[in-house]
């Protein structure tokens, strides 16, 4: 038993918590947020020269092939900084995805790609009634000939905007909630008869709501083998739990410190208000949750890197704990600040709305729950 | 990162796992599965079984005759022994005074009070709290006057817990108060046969005789049985607090009762409410399991801290808050699934291994005792709140 870090994890660590202290503090972060593109090209290629983009490539596709243990640690610092590159769109969902689902000629040029910062990835699963469930998704792609006709809605797509190519969930066969049927494309976003309306989400981050209207596609634009991909993109979003919850950890993490600074250091009746039991407690309270959620966050990653018999119910219980604890915690260092808590200047607010966020993509706390309470008690 | 256990950890967990199941006394077992509250003699049983298995003195030193177990180890053990809903081990002597016995006494005292505590020949209580001194144990009053080689001890100590059972007993005097009250403190041992010493139940509201009042009138003891320095109470005590917060969670013994719960909820002869339809029942059932996973692995964080040398620290007040939560949110689900059956008080049925016909499921009737004594757990070892306290200040720095 030992969770001290491997040398990659220390390294991983080490390294973006020192761009960010040093290339990415709060104004440049607003900077980008308030760019038209939304974030920084010059600090995508960073990444990729920093070796980040490969970390969760199979090194047999020029990557470092880090597990997802790895990843949470890049999760966690890039948490800290608010950071809206598009990393866990591209790595957690796109790349997961076509490593997991890709024939071997599409891994090995598209992961290149992605290593090299030449390919930005975005995946397109969620409908207004499957955020979370792929199974319930209406976006069809008809088989014709040797082509694919696709239609349907994808809504919020993370990083849409941005991507050079995004995959669609799409059931070109079955019906509503099997799992047989679903399969993904590739698509370029400019692909005729597709249109992307692109929006910034209330967390600073972008997103788009892509729509296909009879986009014809021919066999090469399929990922992998049609009609399997269910287990695949399943797979990926129960690990993109995982990230994006270390994400949530990296968050709360500042929160906890910047709010446990202004308690130490805001006047008010004469005293330090963190002299106040009431505040002292509610910061306790929020520690805790902080800690609870973190050990959450290793059993889940432990459980799912190891591909244990209930991982994906160890996923799902991760992203209730992270649910409340998100929740708590965003509120109160808001709370706690007080006026200053609620105004755009000070970022806490804004650790806040991507803690809102957090809670809300891959199913909130609410959906998991209700998922869990479907699955019959498993003895542990 | 790595949870696993090495081959020789999983060997000594085949090997707890037996002791639990096969090595200890077997009416003391049935007791336990039964929910019978165990008597005196049962709990020292109990205890010379490990003492015989070489596993008394989990947090001592090998010289002591400790087990010199790893933190790895320590988890293992209580994690078995709580899922194997084995008694606990009464922890006054073994745990709590034999450590500043071994760290800060001389060698004829180790000599003296050791191999008996071990052994569980004697049997501790523990004197701090005082009707006057709870959260603020510091404030404590009870006085200890040197008269020629002797001490003359008075005042009175509360919530002994099992004092009745006592032959001696450890408590924080007062040896001076003209400066910082922490400073004034002494660690002091007393023999409960001394004249003077007197015990009186206090009944709590589970209608047990859990906790006593000791009061001392003028107790003459000897001056020799005052541990380390005059004075340096309060820092053993509190060196004794943060030395050992292993097992402090019970996330064994928590893990046992969900699962049982979720037994019971499986068979249907018990789930008489269809509390396993009930969405409300079952979400509440969920995040306590949540909660317990998640505290189950910032014990092992801990442990991890631990055997890496680093000290447990104030992080481990964790461990007692939310492992005490969770203890009572539990118990609020059996009251639950106990339904109407939880209102009879029949304590014949859990203070008694004698037949008894039980009124609905056998478990119902021990589902408002445990509620009601339960309500302890938050309070004593110090508050959550003060546990919380703790945490602001040496974690957050407020």
């Amino acid at each position: 038993m030992d969770f001290s870090l491997s040398d990659l994890q220390q390294m991983m660590q080490d390294s973006v918590s020192k761009f960010i202290q040093k290339d990415y503090d709060f104004e440049t972060r607003q900077s980008l947020v308030n760019s038209d593109l939304g974030y920084s090209e010059d600090n995508w290629k960073l990444f990729s020269d920093l070796g980040w983009l490969g970390l969760p490539i199979n090194a047999e596709y020029g990557g470092i092939g880090g597990n997802l243990i790895d990843t949470i640690f890049l999760q966690e610092e890039l948490g800290k900084g608010l950071v809206v590159e598009p990393i866990f769109s591209t790595l957690m969902l796109g790349a997961n995805l076509v490593q997991k689902h890709g024939s071997s000629e599409q891994k090995t040029t598209m992961l290149e790609d992605v290593i090299s910062g030449k390919l930005k990835l975005a995946l397109a699963h969620a409908e207004g009634p499957a955020a979370f469930d792929i199974t319930q998704i209406s976006t069809t792609a008809r088989k014709e000939g040797d082509k694919y006709i696709l239609n349907g809605h994808k809504s919020v797509v993370i990083g849409g905007a941005s991507a050079d190519k995004i995959l669609i969930c799409a059931r070109t066969s079955g019906k509503v909630g099997d799992e047989n049927g679903i399969s993904i494309f590739i698509i370029n976003p400019d692909q005729q008869g597709t249109s992307t309306r692109a929006y910034t989400t209330n967390d600073g981050m972008r997103a788009a709501d892509i729509k296909f209207n009879q986009v014809i596609l021919d066999a090469t634009s399929l990922l992998g083998e049609a009609d399997t991909a269910f287990n695949a993109v399943d797979q990926v979003l129960h690990e993109a739990i995982v990230a994006l919850s270390a994400e949530a950890i990296g968050i709360m993490g500042v929160l906890i410190d910047k709010t446990a600074e202004y308690l130490r250091t805001r006047q008010q009746f004469g005293n330090a208000i963190g002299r106040f039991q009431v505040l002292q407690h509610r910061m306790a309270d929020m520690f805790m949750e902080t800690e609870q959620a973190k050990s959450m966050l290793y059993f889940a990653a432990i459980e799912m890197a190891e591909n244990k018999t209930n991982a994906k119910r160890a996923a799902k219980m991760l992203k209730v704990k992270i649910g409340s604890a998100t929740r708590f915690v965003g509120q109160q260092a808001v709370q706690l600040h007080g006026g200053m808590g609620v105004s755009d200047e000070l970022d806490i607010g804004h650790y806040f709305k991507r803690l809102t966020s957090i809670n809300t993509l891959l199913g909130s706390k609410d959906y998991h729950l209700n998922e869990l309470i479907k699955i019959p008690a498993i003895r542990q | 990162m790595d949870v696993n256990f090495t081959t020789a950890d999983l060997t000594f967990q085949k090997e707890v796992r037996n002791f639990f199941q096969n090595e200890y006394p077997m009416d003391i077992r049935e007791k336990q599965e039964k929910g019978i509250y165990l008597k005196k003699d049962d709990h020292i049983r109990f205890q010379k079984a490990l003492y015989d298995k070489g596993w008394a003195g989990i947090n001592w030193p090998v010289e002591y005759g400790g087990t010199g177990w790893s933190a790895t180890q320590k988890y293992i053990f209580f994690s078995e022994s709580g899922e194997a809903k084995a008694p606990r081990i009464v922890p006054f002597g073994l745990s709590m005074v034999a450590p500043v016995i071994f760290s800060y006494g001389n060698d004829e005292q180790k000599q003296r009070f050791l191999p008996d505590i071990l052994a569980s020949n004697i049997w501790w209580c523990q004197g701090y709290s005082e009707p006057n001194s709870g959260s603020d144990l510091a404030s404590l009053k009870t006085k200890a006057i040197k008269d020629g080689d002797d001490y003359i001890i008075s005042g009175t100590k509360t919530w002994t817990t099992l004092g009745q059972y006592a032959d001696w007993i450890f408590c924080l005097v007062r040896t001076d108060d003209s400066g910082r009250k922490q400073e004034g403190i002494s660690f002091i041992l007393i023999d409960m046969k001394t004249p003077g010493v007197s015990i009186t139940p206090i009944i709590t509201i589970d209608g047990t005789h859990e906790v006593n009042e000791v009061h001392f009138d003028a107790v003459r003891i000897p001056a020799k049985n005052l541990i380390g320095e005059e004075g340096k109470g309060w820092t053993y005590a509190k060196v004794l607090l943060t030395h050992e917060r292993t097992g402090i969670a019970r996330v064994g013994e928590s893990r046992a009762r969900l699962n049982a719960l979720k037994e019971l909820l499986d068979n249907p002869s018990n789930d008489v409410h269809n509390l396993s339809q009930n969405t409300i029942f079952m979400t509440r059932l969920l995040e306590v399991e949540i909660e317990l996973k998640a505290l189950e692995y910032t014990e092992l964080r801990v442990l991890s801290a631990i055997s890496t040398g680093k000290a447990p620290g104030p992080k481990s007040s964790i461990l007692k808050i939310r492992g005490t939560e969770i203890i009572q949110t539990l118990d609020e689900l059996f009251l639950e699934i106990g339904g109407i059956h939880s209102l009879p008080y029949l304590p014949d049925q859990y203070c008694d291994a004698s037949d008894f016909e039980a009124i609905g499921p056998s478990f119902a009737a021990k589902t408002t005792a445990t509620y009601y004594n339960n309500r302890k757990v938050s309070i004593y070892g110090g508050t959550n709140e003060i546990q919380k306290n703790i945490i602001a200040k040496q974690v957050l720095g407020l």
